[in-house]
């Protein structure tokens, strides 16, 4: 398990967050409990497997709703 | 093409504000209705594409956005031909999103600008000895580091060499610069205002003490209380109810347009959004002047505070004690104040020092002859002279007369709560000390202000004895004072105030050995000088052990909770006031209730805004 912190562009609505979540949730190999996308900060954070999932999958998954990476980080 | 028109959405709102200006000059200026269709249309069409593409997103996630609301009340809206409802809802809602983008980034610059201030780089000693820039995160513990004038310490470290002053703004709040020499501490993130110094490397990146605040204060920011989780679980089915509302309104009543109005009008936002700005702002508010509030739930306890509890030595005292009175007696004060040095010299008592650094320079003699009476003083022999330097019960031991005014001295000197020291020179007293640990300057009206912001109580916990005890709690006016107490008694007498008397009760301490009481506490709050057990133990910080930033925080707290309170009460009011309107009025519309929910918006950031300049009166 690792955990990764993407950097998401200034997030402005709570439903941005909940899309967000889900879409991540929906992955392959996240920890769907450890999902948070922190308002605020605009950022999201979660455990994935790296064996079933890259943080460049979860990336796809939020710029395709619409929203910008800015960068992330995996420990 | 979906990310193209997604980045393109200030210029399409901008163009669909023309379009629409354009459409209703045509409309009421030529009456030419054929152009005043074509912009609305083509306004329409431009503004719910990107909002559009958003609720298909949402949707693909299985969320039931705002955005679907609003894409299918611009949908039904176009059905029942009413182009000026659907140009001017898309409008509305693009611009009020380009508007709280805005005004949010301002809530949240008081935190960004603290994390903004993290070092980047830094100047490493490499092995050839000369020093290259690199990036912070390359920094081990153990390298050598060069800061020169202006730039940022990048670790917490130790001075190797060089002096300089800092300014240690960043982590204390305080922007006094400190100087700092061979030896010294310095701290991530604080500011070399003049000099040039060589570091090694103690803690570097999230180690650090700044990396720590920052953690802190980035997860206090997002951090959600009780309340807030409810409203976050409420609004996960608020927006498909109002659909299935809308829907439902439809098929019993076959009025599509109030339906549609009734999704537009449905929309949360204020509500999700009100809490959290608050919270934002004022936590950003705290962090630049010093004071750390541990998130919303910590907020919200602390405002309801009935009881602080402090510990005395070194909170709300200074902690070292110094001669707070004096009196001199006879001829030859000088050379007995000589003769007094020279004894407390030889002595490691802390009343010596505090006697020494009272008398500051004086002239000194060989001592010889030194005898410790335990619980009594010393005796010795300094130029030919028998000097006694104690308590009374040694000058009764060496025989000494009192006079009168020398006993009402004494009375008064421990009425006072001081510890006495007096002097003689062969048989005759001579001086007479009194030593005390003072109360911080500033902590009475400070006191007095926690007061006034609506703490019952105010207990003191001390392991001094009770008659010392007695006096600092008169001279700050406490509600109660217990001394004689060991840590573990104070944690005990917490857990008393908690469970007996059903109290909020907040404990403030140096953050070193009243750990457990600050634990056991509702509110913990140490005036840690940045120190980790501090941060770490504690749900209020107090940078730079600043006794006075705690009403700040207080108050803060309150003005934090009043605004999450101001903005739920506006939030539920505008949404009841629509509903109400839009079933026993006539002039409800789609557009007037998107403006009036944009507007809602805007005025809960705008009131949450506010926080970012509170100051306590």
């Amino acid at each position: 398990m690792k955990k990764a912190t993407i950097y998401l562009e200034t997030l402005i609505c709570p439903s941005c967050v909940q899309k967000i979540e889900n879409a991540v949730k929906l992955l392959n190999g996240v920890d769907k409990d450890s999902v948070k996308v922190l308002f605020n900060s605009s950022k999201a954070k979660f455990d994935f497997d790296d064996e079933k999932l890259s943080v460049e999958d979860a990336e796809k998954a939020i710029t395709a709703l619409g929203y910008e990476v800015i960068k992330s980080q995996v420990k | 093409m979906q990310k193209f028109i997604l980045s393109r959405k200030n210029h399409i709102t901008l163009v669909s504000a023309i379009l629409i200006a354009i459409g209703f000059v045509s409309k009421l200026g030529f009456k030419n209705e054929a152009i005043a269709v074509w912009a609305l249309v083509t306004a329409s069409v431009l503004g719910v594409a990107p909002i559009a593409i958003q609720a298909y997103q949402a949707l693909k996630v299985k969320v039931v956005s705002i955005d679907v609301l609003v894409t299918i009340a611009v949908a039904g809206a176009f059905f029942i031909k009413n182009f000026e409802e659907s140009a001017i809802v898309t409008f509305l809602f693009l611009f009020g999103a380009f508007l709280e983008q805005r005004t949010l980034n301002k809530t949240r610059s008081a935190i960004k600008e603290l994390t903004e201030m993290a070092p980047e780089s830094a100047l490493k000693q490499m092995e050839n000895g000369e020093f290259e820039e690199v990036d912070v995160d390359e920094v081990d513990v153990g390298d050598i580091l060069l800061v020169k004038t202006g730039a940022k310490i990048p670790v917490d470290g130790t001075v190797l060499s060089g002096e300089g002053s800092i300014n240690e703004a960043s982590i204390t709040g305080e922007s006094l610069p400190v100087s700092k020499e061979k030896g010294s501490n310095v701290y991530a993130g604080t500011i070399l205002d003049n000099g040039t110094i060589q570091i090694v490397a103690d803690r570097v990146g999230e180690d650090t003490t700044f990396g720590k605040i920052i953690e802190l204060v980035e997860e206090a920011q997002d951090s959600k209380s009780k309340a807030e989780r409810f409203i976050d679980r409420f609004s996960k089915y608020y927006t498909p109810a109002v659909l299935v509302l809308g829907i439902i309104v439809w098929l019993f009543s076959r009025n599509l347009e109030l339906a549609i109005t009734i999704l537009v009008l449905g929309c949360p936002g204020a509500l999700v959004i009100g809490v959290p700005v608050s919270n934002v702002a004022g936590i950003g508010n705290g962090a630049r002047h010093g004071v750390l509030l541990k998130g919303s739930e910590v907020i919200g306890d602390f405002s309801r505070l009935d009881t602080m509890v402090f510990d005395k030595t070194g909170t709300l005292t200074v902690g070292n004690p110094s001669v707070a009175e004096k009196e001199y007696y006879g001829d030859n004060i000088d050379e007995a104040l000589g003769y007094l040095a020279s004894v407390e010299r030889e002595s490691d008592h802390p009343l010596a020092k505090a006697v020494l650094e009272e008398i500051g320079e004086t002239s000194f003699s060989p001592v010889k002859n030194t005898e410790v009476v335990k619980g009594g003083g010393i005796t010795a022999n300094v130029n030919g002279h028998r000097i006694a330097v104690g308590n009374a019960a040694l000058m009764k031991r060496e025989g000494i007369q009192l006079s009168e005014k020398a006993k009402t001295d004494m009375y008064r000197f421990e009425k006072n709560g001081n510890s006495l020291v007096m002097t003689s020179v062969d048989g005759e007293l001579k001086i007479l000390m009194g030593v005390r640990d003072r109360i911080r300057p500033g902590v009475k009206e400070d006191l007095l202000r926690l007061k006034r912001l609506g703490v019952k109580n105010l207990v003191m916990l001390s392991g001094d004895n009770q008659g010392t005890v007695d006096v600092v709690s008169r001279e700050l006016g406490l509600t109660e004072a217990h001394g004689n107490m060991l840590p573990e008694d104070k944690s005990a007498y917490i857990k008393k105030l908690i469970d007996e008397r059903g109290q909020i009760v907040a404990f403030v301490g140096d953050g070193v050995n009243d750990s457990p009481s600050i634990a056991l506490a509702d509110i913990g709050i140490a005036m840690g000088s940045g120190t980790d057990v501090a941060i770490e133990t504690s749900d209020v910080v107090l940078m730079n052990s600043d006794f006075s930033r705690l009403p700040v925080a207080l108050g803060l707290a309150k003005a934090i909770v009043r605004n999450m309170k101001q903005n739920i009460f506006i939030a539920i009011g505008v949404v009841l006031f629509l509903l109400a309107s839009v079933f026993f009025s006539e002039w409800m519309n789609m557009s007037i209730g998107m403006l009036v929910h944009e507007s809602s918006i805007l005025v809960v950031i705008l009131n949450g805004m506010r926080l970012l300049r509170y100051k306590l009166r």
